[in-house]
């Protein structure tokens, strides 16, 4: 048996807090944790206290380690804080890395049901042993029965441990299983188990426990896949054409589960949408040009991977101006690299995708109800623009459960179907040139098949064509209309999502850029970096092309650093290249081993920064 | 010269079709492939078809890939909308077109660089999954544009002007498609437009995946006699399995065939097929006994030609995705938003 607490001269104090702590669990994957993780974080939340989850999982389905971490924090910082206050070390196979993963004075919880070594514990934090699978074998049969209510034991322990209200964990066991009483029983008293042991045989509670609170509010706790999809619906998309990869796959299934539920005729229960399970992401994003091209709203939900299979037809629907929408969800590529680990790592190969002069639109939601917001916005932007339209989440938005504003919809809401010319104009005898700027913004009018029968129709191509579609190789008509395609662009710029500017309260030479997933833990950062008295001018990038306004504020600071989870400071090369900024105003802070980024990381990067840049001014670049 | 319109000059005296229509209204831009290319021979019973069938011409959508055969969309039906895709992935634009409109007809013109080399998986996905659309491939062996490589249709030890033999297996379309569940299968040759005409209306009125394969000499780079793809050897091993007679509604039939050797297919829509037995023991409505068939003379050298199969009540994809009358891009914020009462039940649902 470990130590008992006191025994050892150099334990520091335990950690001592209230609604702001760290606990992660650590599980083999396949065993049935997540199902009770997920009971730990929405009990948690049921309390009132604000809670965040990340859930960092191997590319298998049994047998490899995974980790479900849960950021409690009564103050609201949902980002990954970094360090673990508590361990459930469940899985023997990452034991080391689990045990020196917790904080000096933290707590580990393991099950005692066979000795472990002295020696594979630490000193400093306090072990609290419970014989889990002891009390399994005492009571279950089963060997599957064993498994799982394993998981539900070691959170009855938890919950005694942390002084957690029962009552909410029975509420959401009862919704879970809602209609099934003997499941709910036997959740219940495998709680129970669990709980009484940990009254009757540990010190409950410990230092860190978890207190009622008012803190949640009306906040929505959801993943980033499933609001998008959500968005979709809300949106007007009518086809969906996809390819399974991770982490985009939950995605196009959460909109054929919202559609199949919303999206029936009420009476002949027909479906008001066309979901294609493709036979590669070539397929899926020619069937989204195909029905963008017929004046369907079409959307392909994929991640680097197929970014990189899509690239041909990409460039055709840039030239050809054709409405799509693509949902790159970022994860650490290539094929066999990190799917099930968290990057925006795709900036670079979504702006400028394709071959040829091509630039593309991007939209960088921060979280799960932004992004449903955003996928409806990326819908009404791609027939605004008639281009590809990209909304770049990650699997950190993607695929975790996060803590948001609830998902709202002006129901005065019109789509915007963009310029398409009716049968009525074209019988009125309204000029139509498919390539014509007629409003002076380098967006033409388009028609739709079968509209009009002497009006209107026109031939698709690439790029040999005039203003009126006719096949052309001539030189100026090529240089005309990739001209207005810059114009177009430009347009674009004031029609994205247009970038959100936080004032220091302070004035300060510095400005930090951020965009995304990263958000969060920036928010965090802002007041740890003004106690270390770093006043910090913010901007949130939410669009590409970049508004006139990112342009400004760089110019307004000496430095700006920008926070991206990538290697080569992807977003600071578009800035560079496409605002003309000299590259050493720039300072990248870069985060990319796959987890999501802490605000821990970023007070200290750009602390340690703000000393290198303040001390010796980084040289002028040569440009 | 980028382009060349074809003068609009009407003879008072052309015959009209059940519309008004001319012959010349389903023409489109003057053909720039090669003269005697069998392709132009494939436009003008497109554009033949069309106008017999009385079809609105801007209610045809017509799409293909890139090559000689994915330029002929611009050289006929210049009233309807087409789109010159990419190369090999027609079939997936195709699909996303009709999945937004189902109420248009779709013409996707291939050929068999374009659908048999690189979008065989394009092809046989779209044929699997019974889209409904007129699927034609002008096959000629090669690729004409980049100047005579060959295709994956090639015959094996084929030999180019300057390069080394084919070593490779061709691919037999039309057995594929048969295979992969095409609900109307046909091949023809592009020198041969009696045959051509009803069966490329049969297809157009067939409801779900049809495919037409159409043996179409290329004369600037596969026409040498050796070529299967030659307006010489078709012509010497044709073996025409029936002879289609495409009637609209249940009109009177006025062709005479002896009894036993015609059989009347009705279409979903209304339409009959008949067809004129020309192999007494050929079944088109029997899939394996067509691939069989199709196998034992192909290993004679022969080309059959003709329709091969059909099947009346195989449905197309809307059907199986049940999809709504209505077409999908058709739908506004009634139809496709579900409201605010749903929104509040989803957050609810997520506390």
């Amino acid at each position: 048996m470990p130590k008992p607490l006191e025994a050892t001269a150099v334990m520091p104090k335990p950690i001592e807090a209230t609604n702001d702590f760290v606990v992660k669990f650590a599980n083999v994957n396949g065993s049935g944790s997540a199902s009770a993780n997920g009971l730990f974080a929405k009990s948690v939340l049921r309390m009132g206290i604000p809670a965040s989850s990340r859930n960092i999982f191997p590319s298998n389905i049994q047998g490899l380690p995974t980790w479900y971490e849960v950021r409690i924090s009564e103050a609201g910082h949902l980002g990954r804080r970094g360090g673990v206050d508590m361990m459930v070390a469940m899985n023997p196979e990452t034991w080391d890395e689990d045990i020196a993963e917790i904080e000096s004075g933290g707590y580990l919880l393991y099950d005692s049901t066979r000795d472990l070594p002295q020696s594979r514990f630490r000193d400093d934090i306090n072990i609290i042993g419970a014989p889990l699978t002891e009390i399994c074998n005492r009571t279950y049969t089963q060997m599957r029965e064993r498994q799982l209510f394993k998981n539900v034991i070691y959170l009855g322990v938890l919950s005694a441990l942390l002084d957690m209200d029962k009552e909410a964990t029975a509420e959401l066991i009862g919704e879970q299983f809602k209609g099934r009483d003997k499941l709910i029983q036997a959740n219940l008293h495998a709680l129970d188990l669990g709980r009484d042991w940990a009254l009757s045989n540990l010190q409950c509670p410990l230092g860190i426990t978890l207190k009622k609170t008012d803190k949640v509010g009306d906040r929505i706790f959801v993943n980033g896949n499933d609001t998008s999809a959500l968005g979709a619906v809300y949106g007007g998309a009518t086809v969906c054409a996809w390819y399974p990869i991770t982490p985009s796959s939950s995605l196009a299934e959460a909109f054929s589960a919202h559609c199949h539920r919303y999206r029936r005729d009420t009476e002949s229960k027909k479906h008001k949408f066309a979901i294609v399970q493709a036979e590669d992401e070539l397929a899926s994003i020619g069937m989204v040009v195909g029905a963008g091209w017929n004046g369907a709203r079409a959307f392909t939900a994929t991640s680097g991977p197929g970014i990189s299979l899509m690239q041909e037809f990409i460039g055709l629907a840039y030239f050809a101006e054709i409405p799509a929408v693509i949902f790159d969800i970022q994860r650490g590529s290539p094929s066999t690299g990190m799917p099930t680990r968290t990057q925006q790592a795709d900036i670079i190969a979504a702006a400028y995708a394709s071959h040829g002069d091509t630039k593309h639109v991007l939209i960088f939601p921060k979280d799960p109800s932004e992004a449903f917001t955003m996928a409806a916005d990326a819908l009404d932007l791609a027939d605004r623009l008639q281009t590809p339209i990209f909304v770049m989440l990650d699997l950190d938005i993607g695929m975790n459960e996060w803590l948001v504003p609830p998902l709202q919809w002006d129901l005065s809401r019109k789509y915007d179907r963009g310029k398409v010319m009716t049968a009525e104009e074209l019988e009125a005898g309204v000029e139509f040139g498919r390539y014509l700027d007629v409003d002076g913004d380098g967006i033409p009018y388009r028609t739709l098949p079968g509209t009009h029968p002497r009006r209107g129709a026109f031939f698709t191509r690439g790029t040999s064509k005039d203003r009126y579609a006719r096949y052309s190789e001539e030189g100026h008509d090529y240089v005309d209309n990739m001209q207005r395609l810059l114009h177009k662009f430009d347009t674009a710029k004031r029609l994205v999502p247009q970038p959100e500017k936080r004032v220091a309260t302070e004035a300060t030479k510095f400005g930090v850029l951020y965009f995304g997933s990263t958000t969060v833990a920036m928010e965090e950062a802002f007041a740890a970096l003004e106690a270390r008295g770093v006043h910090l001018d913010a901007m949130r990038l939410r669009g590409f092309p970049f508004a006139d306004e990112v342009a400004d504020f760089i110019g307004d600071h000496e430095r700006v650093f920008v926070v991206e989870q990538n290697r080569d400071a992807q977003m600071r090369s578009l800035l560079v290249n496409e605002l003309e900024i000299d590259p050493a105003r720039l300072v990248p802070i870069l985060h990319y081993d796959g987890t999501p980024i802490t605000a821990r990381f970023i007070v200290k990067a750009i602390a340690d920064m703000v000393s290198v840049v303040t001390l010796a001014p980084l040289r002028k670049a040569r440009s | 010269m980028t382009y060349i319109t074809k003068p609009k000059l009407h003879h008072p005296q052309l015959p009209t079709n059940a519309l008004g229509y001319t012959r010349r209204d389903y023409e489109g831009s003057i053909s720039t492939l090669c003269a005697g290319c069998g392709h132009d021979s494939i436009s003008a019973a497109i554009i033949q078809a069309c106008f017999e069938l009385s079809l609105e011409p801007h209610r045809i959508a017509k799409l293909s890939g890139i090559g000689c055969s994915s330029k002929t969309p611009t050289y006929f039906l210049g009233k309807s909308h087409g789109f010159n895709s990419v190369h090999g992935r027609m079939p997936s634009v195709l699909t996303g077109a009709n999945l937004a409109n189902r109420d248009l007809v779709y013409l996707g013109v291939s050929g068999d660089g374009d659908s048999a080399s690189i979008g065989l998986g394009q092809f046989a996905h779209c044929i699997r999954r019974g889209v409904n659309m007129v699927y034609i491939v002008e096959n000629n062996g090669v690729y004409g544009l980049t100047k005579g490589q060959f295709s994956a249709t090639a015959d094996k030890g084929s030999k180019t002007r300057k390069g080394p033999a084919n070593t490779d297996s061709p691919i037999d379309m039309v057995s594929l498609a048969l295979q992969l569940g095409a609900s109307y299968v046909a091949r023809s040759f592009s020198g041969d437009k009696h045959q051509l005409v009803p069966l490329i209306k049969g297809a157009i009125e067939h409801e779900g995946a049809a495919f037409i394969d159409v043996v179409s000499p290329c004369v600037a780079f596969n026409n040498n006699p050796e070529s299967t793809k030659s307006y010489e050897y078709v012509r010497a091993h044709n073996d025409a399995v029936n002879k289609l007679d495409f009637m609209i509604g249940r009109e009177e039939i006025t062709a005479d065939y002896a009894p036993g050797t015609a059989v009347n297919v009705v279409q979903h829509d209304g339409s009959v097929l008949r067809l004129h037995k020309l192999a007494q023991d050929y079944d088109p409505t029997d899939r394996v006994s067509a691939m069989n068939y199709l196998a034992q003379h192909h290993a004679t050298g022969e080309v059959v030609t003709g329709l091969l199969y059909v099947e009346e009540d195989h449905g197309d994809l809307h059907q199986f995705l049940e999809t709504v009358e209505a077409p999908l891009n058709a739908l506004g914020e009634t139809e496709l938003c579900p409201g605010e009462d749903i929104l509040s039940r989803y957050n609810a649902a997520h506390r």
